[in-house]
């Protein structure tokens, strides 16, 4: 991770020195170079942190969510979460043109495209929360988050359709996913966000292994299955909302790390497989980084090509093992 | 020591079965009988907390089950149900191990102590051998042993079975009802469980509670037999109970 994360740095579509990257970040001033200075500390570095972090929180959501559904398939993108988020986030891009005034509160920009993502990701956890009982059967899982996804859509559709041409291009942009949405300026809020939702993540690894188990089982081992799930949605919810609103819908992501993880691990333990999922997932998402960066034209491709490719594949082999 | 005074189970307005006055003794094995859907499943689920009660009181050791906290709860009732839990990449000790979970700290590591309790209920329960397969590799049977096994390392003096015997071949139903029959006479446990399997209930318990809609029974085998409870319970067009062999007879047609 950490080798990516260098590269990370030192990769881009302008040629750095590598000499000149470290004294950059070290604090030192590169006095014929300025705007290598920029690029590196506005650019490479919080685009480097965003999809670090952005990876971490996806694929602890996608570990949380299949052990609460006890579903491998369950995921943010599949259970239709990130649909609500985007939901919320069409209806203010599109339907208000990113400024809200509620009575002398006003909101704008990024902090209202959050507060919309999150409340959108919360409705359809609360919606799947009360379905949950019918949800053990993988088949219904899929075809509840594929209806959600479609609701969603159509909505989002008939937004575009009445929307003003800039909103629409907006949108349309920003759910192609990117890692480099996230300025030096709001880098702060974005890593509060996920870092509290992950340390949020890592306080509920003991009950986690408890509700592997089944709810009663759980509750009979003395956990809280309750408060334990309430938890967990918040925390999925804050974490998929975030990662949602400043870096678009990031598909798939979290539903396969958690599996990678466990194949490669081998064991059912939280205290193990959260970290694991959270350090794989950093990994890929760096790595995604650094191939849509990486191509020698100078241009950068949309996060959103590579994620189902991964993706994909995984969710394949999990579908084909079951029978 | 596990006492029911005028407990009265049910969901919400619908009362399955009123007013229960009983005690569970440990050191004995006792069985719960009656037929598919007369409540012998709510009466557990209210006994394992999972059902509040509508009417009356459980007390375990002195004290009201109501008013414990789960972490108190689940070191004092252990359950084993008759859901199997799906998991994947487990081992057998490590469900085993899942078992300590109301005595492990904050990140549910295992000390040594409690892995000790670990290999010793694995021992109990016969399982040994099975430590590092796959729990999902297992047949019903040893899952089942498995999941006895985990409550044997949860160490609470009671431990409530529901159709521990359900799914298992014919031998397996009888060792199974033999382990259970051991641990309650060695370990002074209250060890109490659903069944539909009657003969071997009959011959392997220590006390029998047969549930008809509305009312409970309790008593030892012979007592029940000679009462005449047993043939009440059982008897049915072409089944007759035969008081001597303990065991009934089923006519031809």
């Amino acid at each position: 991770m950490l080798l990516l994360a260098v590269a990370n740095l030192l990769w881009g579509s302008l040629n750095i020195p590598v000499a000149n990257v470290v004294q950059i970040l070290l604090g030192g001033q590169i006095e014929e170079h300025p705007q290598w200075m920029y690029i590196i500390r506005e650019s490479r570095f919080p685009q480097m942190l965003t999809a670090l972090l952005c990876g971490m929180s996806l694929s602890s959501c996608g570990l949380m969510l299949q052990t609460l559904f006890r579903n491998p398939l369950a995921g943010p993108s599949i259970l239709g979460i990130d649909a609500g988020a985007n939901l919320g986030v069409a209806l203010v891009m599109l339907l208000f043109g990113g400024t809200v005034t509620l009575g002398s509160l006003s909101m704008g920009g990024y902090l209202l495209v959050i507060v919309a993502a999150m409340l959108g990701a919360l409705c359809i956890m609360l919606l799947l929360l009360l379905l949950s009982s019918f949800l053990r059967n993988q088949v219904m899982l899929l075809i509840t988050g594929v209806i959600i996804s479609y609701v969603t859509g159509s909505v989002i559709s008939l937004l575009n359709y009445s929307a003003t041409e800039e909103g629409v291009h907006n949108y349309i942009v920003w759910g192609m996913g990117n890692f480099s949405g996230v300025s030096l300026d709001r880098l702060p809020l974005y890593c509060v966000l996920l870092v509290s939702g992950l340390l949020g993540a890592v306080l509920l690894v003991k009950p986690l292994d408890a509700i592997l188990l089944g709810e009663r089982y759980a509750s009979n081992l003395g956990v809280n299955v309750h408060r334990t799930r309430n938890w967990l949605l918040l925390c999925t919810g804050l974490l998929t909302a975030t990662t949602t609103a400043f870096c678009g819908p990031i598909s798939f992501l979290g539903l396969a790390v958690p599996h990678i993880a466990r194949m490669t691990l081998r064991t059912s333990r939280h205290r193990l497989l959260l970290p694991g999922s959270m350090l794989m997932g950093a990994c890929l998402t760096l790595l995604c980084n650094l191939l849509c960066t990486m191509p020698s034209s100078g241009s950068i491709i949309p996060v959103n090509v590579l994620t189902p490719l991964i993706g994909a594949p995984v969710i394949l082999y999990v579908i084909l093992k079951k029978h | 020591m596990f006492e029911l005074k005028h407990l009265t189970t049910g969901y919400g307005n619908r009362v399955v079965t009123p007013d229960i006055n009983a005690t569970l003794n440990p050191g004995e094995l006792t069985s719960l009988l009656g037929p598919n859907g007369v409540g012998k499943s709510t009466l557990l689920r209210t006994l394992c907390t999972f059902l509040p009660p509508l009417k009356g009181e459980i007390i375990l050791q002195g004290r009201p089950i109501s008013t414990l906290s789960n972490v108190q709860l689940s070191k004092l009732i252990g359950v084993v149900l008759t859901e199997r839990p799906d998991v994947q990449n487990m081992t057998v000790r490590d469900m085993v191990g899942m078992g300590r979970s109301p005595y492990t700290g904050f990140w549910g590591r295992l000390t040594e102590e409690d892995n000790q309790h670990v290999t010793e209920a694995m021992q109990l329960a016969g399982i040994a051998t099975l430590e590092k397969r796959m729990f999902n590799t297992l047949s019903d049977g040893e899952r089942q042993k498995v999941m006895i096994a985990k409550v044997l390392a949860q160490q609470t003096p009671v431990i409530l079975l529901d159709e521990p015997t359900a799914f298992l071949d014919f031998p397996s139903k009888v060792e199974m009802m033999r382990l259970l029959r051991r641990l309650a006479h060695e370990m002074q446990k209250v060890i109490f469980l659903s069944t539909h399997d009657v003969e071997m209930a009959l011959q392997l318990s220590d006390r029998l509670w047969i549930m008809h809609p509305g009312e409970v029974i309790i008593g030892k085998p012979a007592e029940l037999s000679q009462s005449g409870e047993l043939s009440r319970f059982i008897q049915a067009d072409g089944i007759k109970f035969d008081l001597v062999l303990m065991s009934y007879r089923i006519d031809q047609c």
